[in-house]
């Protein structure tokens, strides 16, 4: 994978939230940590403000807009029959070993690796160390890997980004002794 | 149309002990009377008057007289509301009530739709059903809302209540085909069935065939939300040999071709109609295309449509012929165009009701406003339900419908853009509001056309809506919003709240503020102890708070479980890490006479 520091996380810009287009993962926006003296006068400001304390805009919340899911789903279906994209709304569910209950995401929202693993670590929690193609992750008890179409589990990252996409059924990450089972190329 | 909620009434005192003391037993019918009645001819008396009272709110009045008053009603109430189950327990029930006919009982709170909280959280409906099963054999009708039912509870109930009548599920989950065909086969008196917006696993039982093969008392059936195919045959003939039957709501797997035959079979008696699918197969048409138009026109009585699950847009102008009847409409599973719409409702002069996607645009709106003038509700839910979609609907569509359906009461509204401009109109135009839901799908967002926050719109709304008793709020909202809430909104009851305020004030408005709030449901909010304190005067008089991702520490829903001790606290979802975690995940209370539930699973802590 390549290697990039992605600047446009922590880049201040003037501009009302909704216009950012880094598409990220979050669990919860933090804004609850915001601290706003008084009313807020100046909508730019606060907006600029917002998005130094929030993850960038474009994120897929749970729950919202609450919608219940039996309206989401029908309309869903529509949508991929009638998208010729086909890759859009790709949602796999993630389980994190020791997480009480499972998350679910689009991986159509994001353009790679790096991008999914970010998403993954702000929503759990964790960190999930750096990638070598031979040995797999290093740095930390958390191994990022799915299950695939064959049922086999697979290590995060090995596969090009596309053919993951199509071919993941579900997340997991595991936790330590587990996870060294799984090593690259296998 | 199902989906809410809305009582009248403060709870039903069910505590144990009659309020009253007992001297004053006597005197119900005069203090001055020189002959005292025995009490047994008293309650007899009292019983063949109260047995009038059919309103909630009237009985729980009438028990809070006195201990004969409180004994009596107790007899002879035969429909019992619970807003929450876990309020009180079964044994409870069925101590204070004897004769119970009809239970309308709910589980989990609203968010729980959206997500929020895990699976397995409890709601479950066998300690209720087990409990009646022994207490009530002549039980008629339960409906249920987001409870966890089981088929094994639905063969309960099926075996326990001989009489059984009605059972209505709403947003219910846990059972299958399976427990839906004993139900059918068991209850030889069943008038109504329906499974509203409820998950059912196909067990793939053929749950229509075991209906009883006689002339059956079928009144409602609707079995829209069932995803799984049926037996259309048998379908058919139930249909057939149903002469009561008044309301059918079809699911998607019955297709417009099979619709028509069911139509030409039964129409004229039906009242209220799910049409399915709407869409055909590659069936070549022998004859040219079928007339669905003349299946249509035999529904002479047909008031409510619905369905339209797998829409085929050239099919549409077939319901034509019942458009004028109309006073229910929901398109809310079609992808609708503006031009698709405006020559269909263009003919409903009659509609109350219309729930649609975002898909019919302003353009739509604007024909629902120049048409519908008598629209008591209306619903439009987005297409594509995410933050960043396109937004086909704004606040040209709300201000349209807002100069031309001055009846409007109830109001749920999905878009991407919104004025405070808008917002104020309605408020001045809709003085009948009572239901307002406005959800800008993009959080925080301003104001479109000033770019200021959302506040001036919603303080219209809670001021001159004078009766308004339900609002859901969104877009950027600061402090001032909840101030505008707390001084005007004295008639709320319900209020849900999501990304919006800037601190601890405003909950602090909310809860100092709206004397009639019972439920509270706030997601994403910068609020924080001192907030949770500031309402503990109110929660013993509430149904039920939700709060998460707030600002709230464990320490302070501690001190509240302390404080308030017939106050069930429940933090759900901490991770094993506990002390890491600044602040509870989700924190959701409500009262009980029963103290904490035994069934919690592993991840919620009762403090």
């Amino acid at each position: 994978m390549d290697e990039f520091v992605n600047l446009k996380e922590t880049e201040l810009r003037l501009g009302l939230p909704g216009t950012d287009n880094v598409s990220e993962e979050i669990e919860r926006v933090s804004c609850n940590k915001r601290a706003l003296q008084g009313d807020t006068e100046n909508e730019t400001e606060s907006s600029m403000m917002k998005m130094e304390t929030c993850p960038p805009r474009k994120a897929q919340i749970v729950g919202w807009p609450p919608v219940r899911s039996s309206r989401k789903n029908i309309i869903q279906t529509k949508k991929n029959e009638s998208d010729s994209e086909g890759g859009r709304g790709v949602y796999v569910k993630v389980s994190m070993d020791g997480a009480p209950y499972l998350r679910k995401i689009d991986l159509s929202c994001y353009k790679g690796y790096k991008e999914l693993l970010k998403a993954l670590e702000i929503m759990f929690n964790f960190s999930v160390g750096e990638y070598f193609e031979r040995e797999g992750y290093k740095g930390s008890d958390f191994v990022p890997t799915y299950e695939d179409k064959d049922g086999d589990w697979m290590l995060i990252g090995d596969v090009p980004w596309e053919m993951f996409v199509c071919t993941c059924k579900r997340l997991r990450i595991m936790k330590g002794s587990e996870a060294k089972g799984l090593g690259c190329g296998v | 149309m199902p989906e809410d909620d809305e009582d009248q009434s403060p709870p039903s005192d069910l505590r144990s002990q009659p309020p009253c003391s007992p001297n004053k037993s006597r005197n119900c019918i005069s203090s001055s009377s020189s002959q005292t009645f025995p009490d047994h001819v008293l309650e007899n008396v009292l019983e063949n008057v109260l047995q009038f009272l059919d309103s909630r709110c009237d009985r729980n009045a009438a028990s809070l007289v006195c201990k004969l008053w409180w004994k009596v009603e107790g007899l002879t109430r035969s429909e019992v509301f619970i807003g929450n189950c876990y309020a009180l327990s079964p044994a409870r029930l069925t101590q204070r009530f004897k004769r119970v006919r009809s239970l309308l009982l709910k589980g989990k709170p609203r968010f729980a739709d959206f997500n929020l909280m895990p699976p397995d959280w409890g709601a479950n409906f066998a300690p209720w059903v087990s409990t009646m099963a022994k207490a009530y054999p002549w039980l008629e009708k339960v409906d249920l809302k987001r409870m966890f039912v089981t088929d094994d509870d639905l063969a309960l109930l099926a075996e326990s209540f001989p009489g059984f009548k009605e059972l209505v599920l709403v947003c219910c989950e846990g059972f299958g085909t399976s427990g839906i065909a004993v139900v059918a086969n068991k209850c030889r008196k069943l008038k109504v069935l329906d499974l509203i917006e409820s998950e059912v696993t196909d067990d793939e039982v053929d749950w229509v065939s075991c209906f009883p093969e006689d002339v059956t008392c079928l009144e409602s059936l609707a079995f829209d939300c069932v995803e799984a195919p049926i037996n259309f045959k048998a379908l058919e003939g139930l249909v057939g040999r149903s002469p009561s039957l008044r309301k059918l709501r079809l699911n998607r797997f019955v297709s417009l071709e099979e619709l028509r035959r069911l139509l030409l079979l039964g129409a004229p008696q039906l009242t209220s109609l799910g049409t399915g699918s709407f869409s055909r197969g590659d069936q070549s048409d022998e004859q040219g295309p079928p007339d669905y138009a003349a299946a249509f026109r035999a529904c002479k009585s047909v008031v409510c449509l619905s369905g339209f699950r797998e829409l085929m847009p050239e099919y549409l102008p077939a319901i034509l012929p019942v458009c004028a009847n109309l006073t229910s409409l929901n398109f809310s599973y079609a992808n609708i165009s503006p031009d698709m719409f405006k020559p269909i409702i263009h003919s409903c002069h009659k509609l109350q009701i219309f729930w649609a996607l975002d898909s019919i645009c302003d353009e739509g709106l604007q024909a629902v406003a120049a048409t519908c003038k008598e629209l008591r509700e209306l619903r439009i839910f987005p297409f594509d339900p995410r933050e960043d979609s396109e937004g086909p609907v704004s606040e040209l569509g709300l201000q349209a419908i807002s100069e031309g359906c001055r009846k409007l009461e109830s109001l749920l509204y999905f878009c991407q853009r919104m004025t405070n401009a808008a917002l104020i109109a309605m408020s001045h135009n809709c003085p009948e509001l009572t239901v307002f839901r406005l959800c800008i799908m993009g959080r925080h967002r301003p104001d479109h056309v000033t770019g200021k926050a959302m506040d001036e719109g919603f303080g219209a709304i809670v001021k001159n809506c004078k009766k308004l008793t339900r609002l859901a709020v969104s877009g950027l909202l600061t402090d001032q919003a909840f101030r505008y809430m707390g001084e005007y909104g004295k008639l709320i009851r319900t209020l849900s709240v999501a990304f919006a305020g800037d601190s601890d004030m405003a909950l602090r408005h909310v809860l100092e503020g709206c004397p009639r709030l019972q439920k509270l449901e706030i997601r994403d909010s910068p609020f924080g102890d001192v907030a949770l304190r500031s309402g503990m005067h109110r929660y013993y008089n509430m149904r039920f708070v939700w709060m998460s991702a707030c600002s709230l520490s464990m320490g302070c829903c501690k001190d509240v479980a302390r404080a308030m001790p017939n106050l069930v606290v429940e933090v759900i979802g901490s991770d094993d890490d506990d002390e890491n975690r600044e602040f509870v995940d989700t924190l959701y209370m409500y009262r009980s006479l029963d103290g904490p539930r035994k069934d919690a699973p592993q991840f919620v802590t009762i403090l």
